[in-house]
């Protein structure tokens, strides 16, 4: 009982926030310009407040703006017509999601743009990482790249420290 | 021989500078933003005529030769101001005794567009008690007015050129510095054209 009741309250209250600000005397009799007007207004923004939508805020304004839309609608204008008012008179920024054009460009692909320079630095990494173990048997990190080439001379010098240094640990010497 | 690891250690000196010099790049961007109070929109309307519009007169100031009390032909044939203006708006009232110094040292029309009054009886009285420094006036009760404009509060201030051209905005109070600095000079400069 007490889940249904949670449930019914969730329910509630995600419908109420469906509502907005519109005042039932603002609303038009015609249910699908009406529905229309809801949907122009949720993704304009209200220029005083600035992070609501003129469907949500309460302000003045935004009240006169949501008149404007359905006035709009009323004389025939299409959602779009309405839309380009608002940003004649107000620029793209009146619009709650930035338009995809030339000089938004930066906006809507930077975040992919990070994403793939981050993919890129770990695939460097991890690239590093294997080539290394490769090369020396084990993770420790070593910068890559340009290994440099010992001369035949010092490849025998290794060679012999090598084999010394086995020789000590495995107590040959004695 | 030489040992040389300049390559790789260079490689790794980028990789660390790369993101330290992205981060801070954005970091100064942002710093700048912040600055900026956000509530000044740039308006998107210099360089374009104004919009069509009707504003009926306020109450008191209804003149039997003209139907409205301002519209949009009213901008055409001199250089002008539009004042966007409220009684019931505090920087209007800060704003208020520069404009009518205006009206009296000036031969600068400024017209005004009486916001969103609560009460129709209210512009008119706030005028009455204060001065009007206007010499035209629209009501405008449901923003048509102020939307037209691009208008986001009051007061705002418009510098309208003699074909009816919006040439620049102002938002917030006008003083004397505002008008010796900037509203002046582009006055002057739109009267010349």
């Amino acid at each position: 009982m007490s889940i249904k009741a949670f449930v019914v309250t969730i329910i509630l209250v995600l419908a109420s926030t469906q509502v907005g600000a519109v005042e039932p005397s603002e609303m038009l009799d015609d249910p699908v310009l009406e529905a229309r007007a809801r949907e122009i207004s949720s993704g304009l923004r209200c220029v005083v407040c600035q992070n609501q939508s003129i469907d949500d805020s309460n302000a003045d304004l935004a009240r006169d703006m949501r008149i404007l839309v359905r006035e709009r609608l009323l004389a025939g204008n299409t959602n779009q017509q309405v839309l380009d008012y608002m940003v004649s008179r107000y620029g793209d920024f009146v619009l709650l999601s930035p338009p995809f054009k030339s000089s938004t460009y930066l906006l809507w692909f930077g975040p992919l743009l990070f994403v793939m320079f981050g993919l890129a630095a770990l695939t460097m990494i991890f690239r590093k990482g294997r080539l290394q173990d490769r090369l020396q048997g084990s993770g420790r990190a070593m910068p890559l790249g340009d290994v440099p080439q010992l001369s035949k001379d010092e490849q025998r010098r290794l060679e012999k420290l090598l084999a010394e240094n086995d020789r000590d640990k495995n107590g040959d010497t004695l | 021989m030489v040992y040389q690891q300049t390559a790789p250690e260079q490689n790794k000196r980028l990789m660390f500078f790369v993101p330290v010099i992205v981060f801070m790049t954005l970091a100064i961007y942002f710093a700048i933003g912040l600055t900026k109070d956000p509530s000044r929109l740039p308006s998107v309307l210099i360089d374009t005529p104004v919009e069509d519009f009707q504003l009926l007169p306020i109450k008191g100031r209804a003149n039997p030769d003209r139907e409205w009390g301002l519209e949009t032909v009213d901008f055409k044939g001199e250089v002008s101001l539009v004042n966007i203006f409220g009684s019931w708006c505090i920087s209007c009232q800060i704003e208020h005794p520069f404009l009518m110094q205006v009206k009296e040292n000036t031969d600068v029309p400024i017209h005004g567009i009486d916001w969103r009054e609560k009460n129709p009886d209210d512009g008119p009285n706030w005028l009455a008690r204060k001065g009007d420094p206007y010499t035209l006036i629209g009501d405008d009760p449901d923003s048509k007015g102020s939307i037209a404009f691009g208008v986001t509060g009051a007061p705002e201030t418009f510098v309208i050129d003699k074909n009816g051209v919006i040439r620049y905005k102002l938002i917030g109070p006008m003083d004397l510095k505002i008008w010796n600095e900037t509203i002046f000079p582009i006055i002057e400069e739109l009267r010349k054209q």
